[in-house]
């Protein structure tokens, strides 16, 4: 009985299903992009060095030098969209999007819901920052704290349930950064490579990062799924990358000290 | 129990129908706080902005040129701006002026946290709408029937609350339930201030699981679910109010 009513439920919901997953995947984006001239990449815009917003407004960093390398080698100009972490994946899937480097790390989960290109561009950990005077010394410290978070941050959960920090999480990290020095929250859950670079402003002097960092995993650059076409040359474009060693001359450029993961693929590929 | 949320295990296995709100039990946790920060949300709200519409109409009326003039300007100032920003205007603005307390952790932080300041400001907002409807409801208590009250020997005030305000109030029944159900709703921009209500929780699991599909619809349902049961005690403390040969 059980399972007969489990059979028909599940066939209703494959339907539905199937339904969901047919609308994207349809015309090839490359013919799209060569078409429009435009090659638009969904990056972050509040996550400096890697995609922030100049004096000016216009997105620059890491990350769009990548794409502006991706648009030079495809012949096209490139157009950077702004996204965060909870809305990137929809908005590849939606076709908002044509190509997505946007700090994302890569995840099992992830992969069925965008194309991650391999290998991997980057790679990050999780840290916290926090008043130096506060004097956090393992993870197990932030229990019952309240710990600021950025809304979609996979590590949000994981901070939360085993080590019993109370997230606070918001939309941007302005808003985070603003909450962190009223002092709604003790400490802020983000990735490593973000930490170093805001702790060298002199601004955030009196912060430190002082756990050691955990979950270090790659970031993922991301097509949505069935692209064949425009991953194909991503993939070979990766590749270039860490061959020449493009990632480690960005971030020599955008002032981070050169990470072990950037190291080891330019040793790798070369 | 357990064999229950299980089966939704077995569900997104099999189907791709992933709502781990209900077969995880930190998923599940975190989505019956969130349940129930709306309703404590919204229930300290809508008490609080009834309260300010029901004083503020009173005071509307005052005698005195300033108090009125106040109380128009809290109208307009509070009709006029979008709540999202108001939100973010107490919590970023007002709250780093306000002095801060200890922690208990060594540090410091703001007097109020989002909770307070959600409830604060999504009352005023709501409140300043509810002052409007109640003096819709009291200018429709015939003049005569408060020339009476006079005559009776009651006061200003004596007169507002046995006479005008339940005459007024099944007047403004209606519209006030109109309002509430906004306010309910409204309840959803405290996740901009890190307020854990069902959105905030919700975004969390959609993020994590990326089942955002699942976790809209499940959104949509609660959220009509939730304003359903208000409605329906809204509509029947409406009937129960009428009275016979009033209002229509």
């Amino acid at each position: 009985m059980l399972t007969n009513i489990t059979r028909r439920l599940a066939m209703i919901a494959a339907a539905g299903a199937v339904a969901f997953a047919a609308v994207p995947a349809q015309a090839d984006a490359i013919d799209d992009i060569k078409e429009r001239g435009v090659l638009r990449v969904g990056v972050k815009a509040d996550y400096k060095p890697y995609g922030f917003r100049d004096t000016s407004g216009a997105i620059i960093g890491i990350e769009p030098d990548l794409a502006q390398d991706v648009a030079n080698t495809l012949g096209v100009k490139v157009e950077f969209i702004p996204v965060v972490s909870s809305n990137r994946m929809q908005f590849l899937q939606q076709g908002k999007v044509d190509l997505m480097i946007a700090t994302m790390t890569d995840k099992p989960d992830r992969r069925k819901v965008v194309w991650i290109v391999e290998p991997n561009y980057y790679s990050s950990g999780t840290n916290i920052m926090s008043l130096k005077s506060a004097g956090f010394k393992q993870w197990e410290d932030l229990r019952d704290k309240p710990v600021c978070g950025i809304q979609g941050a996979f590590y949000n959960k994981k901070t939360g349930r085993d080590f019993g920090a109370k997230i606070v999480a918001f939309k941007g990290t302005a808003e985070v950064y603003s909450a962190l020095k009223a002092g709604n929250c003790m400490a802020f859950v983000y990735d490593d490579s973000s930490h170093v670079a805001t702790l060298e402003q002199p601004e955030w002097a009196d912060y430190e990062m002082p756990l050691p960092t955990i979950d270090d995993a790659p970031w993922g650059l991301a097509v949505a799924l069935g692209e064949t076409r425009l991953h194909d040359p991503m993939q070979e474009m990766i590749i270039g990358w860490h061959k020449s060693g493009r990632i480690l001359e960005l971030e020599t450029k955008w002032g981070v000290t050169n990470t072990p993961f950037a190291l080891d693929m330019n040793a790798k590929y070369k | 129990m357990e064999v229950f949320f299980e089966w939704f295990r077995v569900l997104y296995d099999e189907t791709g129908i992933n709502l781990p709100f209900l077969y995880d039990s930190y998923d599940r946790n975190r989505m019956v706080d969130g349940f129930f920060m709306t309703v404590k949300l919204s229930i300290v709200c809508l008490f609080f902005s009834v309260v300010i519409g029901v004083v503020g109409a009173w005071l509307q009326n005052s005698p005195l040129k300033w108090t009125r003039r106040i109380v128009n300007v809290y109208i307009q100032l509070f009709r006029n701006t979008p709540p999202l920003v108001q939100l973010y205007f107490f919590y970023f603005a007002i709250s780093s002026l306000m002095p801060t307390v200890d922690n208990g952790f060594g540090g410091q932080q703001p007097m109020l946290g989002g909770f307070a300041w959600a409830a604060i400001s999504l009352s005023f907002f709501a409140g300043a709408y509810n002052v409007e409807i109640f003096r819709a409801g009291i200018e429709a208590v015939p003049n005569s029937t408060i020339e009476a009250a006079e005559a009776l020997g009651f006061s200003r005030l004596t007169t507002y609350v046995y006479i005008t305000l339940p005459l007024a109030f099944r007047v403004a029944l209606p519209s006030l339930n109109n309002n509430l159900v906004n306010l309910v709703k409204t309840t959803t921009l405290a996740y901009a201030i890190a307020v854990p209500e069902m959105l905030y929780e919700a975004n969390q699991i959609w993020s994590d699981n990326v089942n955002v599909t699942e976790m809209m619809i499940f959104l949509l349902l609660i959220y009509f679910a939730l304003v359903g049961v208000l409605v329906w005690g809204m509509n029947s403390w409406e009937r129960k109010l009428k009275i016979p040969g009033f209002g229509n």
